[in-house]
């Protein structure tokens, strides 16, 4: 029989160590390759090999993660199909990135069990498993449906169930002038059908940012300390990580070997990235510099960009100034105790509408005010941390993301004056996207709202 | 049986019982393909009677009339040949909900079919009160007669309408009867519940009619026809132009105050009334009392045909006493002095649970007897048509051994209705809606031809001449569309800058494909040929076709990949004999559900309600193991 091709997380999900994505099915090498950049492509590989490489989006270049890809074609593999396996870091953030790249590239979220299913159904397991199998499915999907059930309880199901009942007038009320095209219901105007469109995009795009959100908690926000070299970044870093002020002595680098440390700063957690890095070259001067900069920025969700208030401005500078604009950037001008050599005004030319912080990390000065610059942007304009509803679970991320590209689709069309029916089909997607998020089945719901909204008859 | 005396009648293929709409096209299908057939019915003067609303079409059942026709149906042809005007709705909207709707002429509509019927070979119209039917080990094998004769047949249709246990019901009148006074048929439905079969009750219901020359049409707005000669059939080529207006009206407080003020004296609100009714054809009673924030209604007056003077009330639907009737009528603007001619009146009758059929409409539990219109719980002159030409066909193709044809719901809304049917059950008359149609875009009434031409020349009922008619459409449509798809424009043609100025389109800038252009939502196909002109002067139809297909590619091209997905789904079969309660490790409900309707393929069984994907998982393993098994033995 002929299967899609799927994809899931094949390794538990938690920090550290290694996770497998495993995708499987008739175009599982050719959804890899598409996002693989290695040595050879995919397709060209024996079966069964380990490959080293990057997973790169398409889209934009960018590299996603540094992955070893095992390549298993059929028949000997664990479902009889072409199996692929990424293996890549295992944090949460690394491996929803690369699912979510694999199933924007063709496959489809695998359910509870389907591998093992498929294992069966194309004849890898012994018959006498049958049973098994049938149990260990219903167990896998009663699990993931309880699971499912308790993250969209409460707060974000009746958020859903608010926007799918809006959703679901606007489209009796478009089926109505279809099918009754005599009844004396008023059309809706592209500009109200776009207005409606906008609002469920924007309630879309806020619970996908919550979800981002809700990564950030238990992840830490994701923070890069650039600048060119000699500027203190070092330094700024230890006063953020007091406990470890006493590493910093004439010479850096020398002590530690890791790659990220947390801190929390006013109830925000921060991750810093390569914060070895800083240390281990902040006194070889050739080796930092615009380039790494560009590196750490790809990983940041927040940019702390400093400079040296005791230097003028060199091309360093600027290239640096360059490639942090468009990140979230709060600039800190160091060494403010020292003779000011710097011209601010050009700094603020470049950073009109980020943050601007005068410290002296030496002194203790400004970090104060660097704390509550990180605490505002974090919490700016969003709710209370404990009224927060969260998105966490891959599957809801993956199916709001789908229905949010649905309205997108669905708005293009209000704009290229498409008819109705064509961008109600975008709708209406949309719409059974979010029914998938929290387990509500299409069913005759359409015909019901439009019978109960309208009176209609001969 | 009764212990009355009975004769041997005759013996046939194909008996139809019942010659409304869907035992009309039956009985020709059948006789159409070779099938030597019987139509019996209790009234030779109610063939293809029209008991209610005097109009065949609109959106989803105009789109039925189009596939009934190019399946090889009778129900546009003889619309075509018989209407006093037909309209375009949705002009404004996408092709996929552009419909057509006639109004029909009631009694030339009867006449021409009658005597189609009557002129076709194999086929015999006799009237007849059908009370039972003959059974000889578990199959249908033929029909006993009121007057004692027994016809044989190796398949029988059963379209009994709302003849089934008809029951008028009228004020605080209520009797026994068939539609519009006609002679009920209540001994089958007691016979058909003998058998075994689940019946359901159901109600419907009509507004009253008035005289013409009563009626102040000044005070009312004008409906006439299009100006564009329409035709549902894609063989007419004769048109009629002579078109006869409709008229609208509205309800007022006035008359929402009669109908609040002489509720207790409504059926439907005393308790008299046990059958569902649809919620989209309510009576007027029902719409004042469930939506009273609406001031008005809309009321259309309606002519019965061209040779009378009698016109239906649409929007008064009602079973309210003779005289509160009256006094509604009177109560519209322009109806001051209206003369009823006959009341409206609600309908009770037996449909048979369609949960009871397969998908060829032969019913599961007694083979050889299918089942169409009315009687399978839906209501609507083309959802009978419909299940009629369907259940003649499968039944003259059972008689010829040869296998049942199934339209998918990716192919017809004909296949939408019978799969919600016999998959879902209804529980109330059910209607066809475009909505119900998930590939709606690809179901037009336009394409309707290009999707199921193929299924009516080879099933017999599409002549060799009108195929190769057909034949050649298609190919100057892909022709046409290559031609526009692979022809580029330069900006440096005057002529085409000038079109698209005229058109208020931006001016070319660089060399376009003419496709592209077309895809402009400011762009049609007839300024595309003003740029490029083909080869040759194309068909309207063809012309349609190529820029319906090119403009809204994008979309098509999305239904379609959902159509994939299903289809794999449907591909994989369920065998006949499963036993469901086997399978350890579904929902106890699922299981019932399913041994209950016996789904063909996967996808069916995905669409019963209740039914969840963990229990389409158990089952596939179930099948797979089921399959290894059977394979070993």
């Amino acid at each position: 029989m002929k299967f899609d091709t799927i994809a899931a997380v094949a390794t538990p999900m938690g920090e550290g160590g290694i996770a497998v994505i495993r995708v499987s099915g008739p175009e599982a090498i050719e959804v890899v390759d598409n996002i693989y950049k290695g040595k050879r492509k995919l397709s060209t590989v024996d079966t069964h090999t380990i490959h080293y490489g990057h997973l790169v989006d398409p889209q934009t270049g960018d590299l996603v993660e540094e992955v070893l890809v095992s390549v298993m074609k059929a028949p000997r593999t664990f479902t009889r199909e072409d199996v692929v396996e990424v293996n890549c870091h295992g944090g949460i953030v690394s491996v929803e990135r690369v699912l979510e790249l694999i199933l924007e590239h063709g496959a489809r979220l695998a359910e509870p069990g389907e591998f093992t299913k498929r294992a069966f159904l194309n004849g890898r397991v012994d018959l006498s498993q049958a049973e098994a199998v049938i149990d260990l499915i219903r167990a896998k999907t009663d699990r993931a449906m309880k699971v499912a059930l308790h993250q969209v309880e409460g707060k974000l199901s009746r958020l859903i169930r608010n926007l799918r009942q809006n959703l679901i007038e606007a489209m009796a009320h478009i089926e109505v002038t279809l099918d009754y095209p005599e009844h004396d219901v008023e059309e809706f105007t592209q500009n109200f059908l776009r207005e409606k469109c906008l609002e469920v995009r924007e309630e879309v795009g806020r619970l996908l940012q919550t979800a981002k959100q809700g990564k950030i908690l238990r992840e830490g926000l994701s923070t890069a300390i650039i600048g060119r070299p000699n500027v203190g970044k070092s330094s700024l870093l230890n006063s953020l990580v007091q406990e470890e002020k006493a590493i910093v002595t004439d010479v850096a680098g020398t002590t530690r070997d890791v790659i990220e440390e947390y801190v929390n700063v006013r109830g925000v957690p921060l991750r810093l990235i390569d914060t070895a890095g800083i240390r281990e070259t902040e006194d070889v001067v050739e080796k930092i510099g615009v380039e790494k900069s560009r590196q750490l920025l790809q990983k940041a969700d927040l940019v702390l960009l400093v400079v040296n208030y005791n230097e003028p401005l060199s091309p360093d500078d600027y290239a640096i100034f360059e490639t942090a604009k468009g990140f979230s950037v709060i600039v800190i001008v160091n060494k403010f105790d020292l003779p000011q050599k710097i011209d601010l005004e050009e700094v603020k030319r470049h950073f009109p509408d980020q943050p601007l912080i005068m410290t002296s990390a030496k002194m203790e000065q400004g970090i104060e005010l660097l704390e509550k610059a990180i605490a505002d942007i974090f919490f700016a304009g969003r709710v209370q941390q404990d009224d927060l509803t969260y998105v966490s679970n891959a599957r809801h991320i993956h199916l709001l993301r789908q229905a949010e590209r649905a309205i997108d689709d669905a708005l293009a069309g209000i704009d290229q004056l498409m008819p109705v029916d064509m961008i109600q089909i975008d709708i209406k997607k949309a719409w059974e996207l979010l029914g998938e998020v929290i387990g509500e089945s299409v069913g005759e719901d359409l015909i019901d709202q439009i019978f109960s909204q309208f009176c209609l008859g001969k | 049986m009764s212990d009355a005396p009975t004769y041997e009648a005759g013996s046939y293929d194909v008996i139809v019982i019942g010659a409304g709409h869907a035992g009309c096209e039956a009985a020709l299908a059948s006789a159409r393909m070779g099938c030597n057939t019987l139509l019996l019915t209790i009234n030779l003067d109610a063939v293809a009677f029209m008991p209610c609303n005097p109009s065949v079409g609109g959106p989803a059942k105009g789109h039925v009339v189009r596939e009934v026709d190019a399946l090889g149906g009778e129900m546009a042809r003889n619309t075509d040949k018989t209407h006093i005007q037909m309209r375009m709705l949705n002009t404004g909207k996408g092709p996929a909900v552009h419909a057509l709707r006639a109004q029909a002429d009631k009694i030339a509509y009867q006449h021409e079919m009658k005597k189609t019927i009557e002129n076709t070979p194999n086929l015999l119209l006799r009237q007849a009160m059908v009370e039972e039917l003959v059974v000889n080990d578990g199959v249908c094998e033929g029909v006993l007669t009121q007057t004692g004769a027994i016809y044989r047949a190796k398949a029988v249709v059963l379209t009994t309408g709302t003849y089934l246990r008809g029951k008028i019901i009228l004020g605080d009148l209520q009797y026994e009867s068939g539609p519009n006074n006609m002679r009920p048929s209540i001994r089958l439905a007691y016979h058909l519940k003998e058998l075994g079969f689940e019946l359901k009750r159901f109600k419907t219901g009509t507004p009253p009619r008035v005289h013409k020359h009563s009626v102040d049409f000044s005070k009312m707005e004008i409906q006439p026809g299009d100006d564009v000669p329409r035709a549902f059939s894609y063989e007419t080529t004769e048109f009629i132009t002579d078109q006869l207006p409709c008229w609208l009206t509205y309800t007022n407080e006035e008359t929402h105050g009669l109908i609040n003020s002489n509720l207790h004296r409504a059926p439907m609100y005393s308790g008299t009334i046990e059958g569902a009714g649809a919620r989209y054809c309510p009576s007027i009673e029902d719409k004042v009392v469930r939506f009273n924030d609406k001031p008005r209604h809309q009321i259309f007056l309606e002519p019965e045909g061209r040779n009378t003077e009698e016109m239906y009330v649409q929007g008064l639907s009602t079973s309210m006493p003779e005289e509160v009737q009256l006094s509604m009528l009177r109560s519209l603007a322009g109806m001051e002095q209206v003369k009823m001619m006959r009341p409206g009146y609600a309908i009770e009758y037996d449909a048979v649970d369609p949960t009871q059929l397969w998908p060829s409409l032969e019913t599961k539990k007694l083979p050889g007897l299918f089942t169409a219109g009315q009687i399978n719980g839906t209501s609507g002159y083309e959802e009978a048509a419909a299940q009629g030409l369907m259940a003649g066909i499968n039944a003259a193709r059972k008689v010829q051994d040869k296998p049942p044809v199934i339209l998918g719901r990716e192919q017809a809304y004909i296949g939408v209705l019978i799969d919600d049917l016999v998959t879902k059950g209804t529980y109330e008359p059910y209607r066809l809606l475009t909505s119900r149609a998930e590939y709606r875009l690809l179901l037009r009434h336009d394409n309707a031809d290009l999707r199921l031409t193929d299924i009516g020349y080879e099933i017999g009922l599409i002549s060799e001449e009108r195929y190769q008619r057909f034949l050649k459409k298609r190919e100057l449509i892909e022709q046409e569309k290559e031609r526009v798809l692979n022809t580029r424009v330069r900006p440096d043609l005057p002529h085409v800058q000038e079109v698209l100025r005229e058109a208020g389109s931006p001016e070319l800038t660089e060399v376009i494909e003419l496709a592209q252009l077309l895809r402009r939502p400011e762009l049609n196909y007839h300024h595309i040929i003003k740029m490029a002109p083909p080869p040759i002067e194309l068909p309207e139809e063809v012309m349609e076709q190529v820029e319906i297909q090119i403009k809204y590619d994008g979309y098509i091209r999305k239904s379609l990949q959902q159509v994939e997905r299903m289809k794999k789904m449907e591909e994989r079969r369920i065998p006949e004999d499963i036993d469901y309660h086997k399978i350890t490790g579904m929902a106890k409900e699922s299981r019932d559900n399913m041994s209950r309707i016996r789904p063909l393929n996967i996808g069916q069984a995905a669409r019963i309600s209740g039914v969840n994907p963990a229990d389409i998982s158990v089952l596939m393993i179930y099948l797979e193991q089921y399959n290894r098994v059977g394979a070993a033995d």
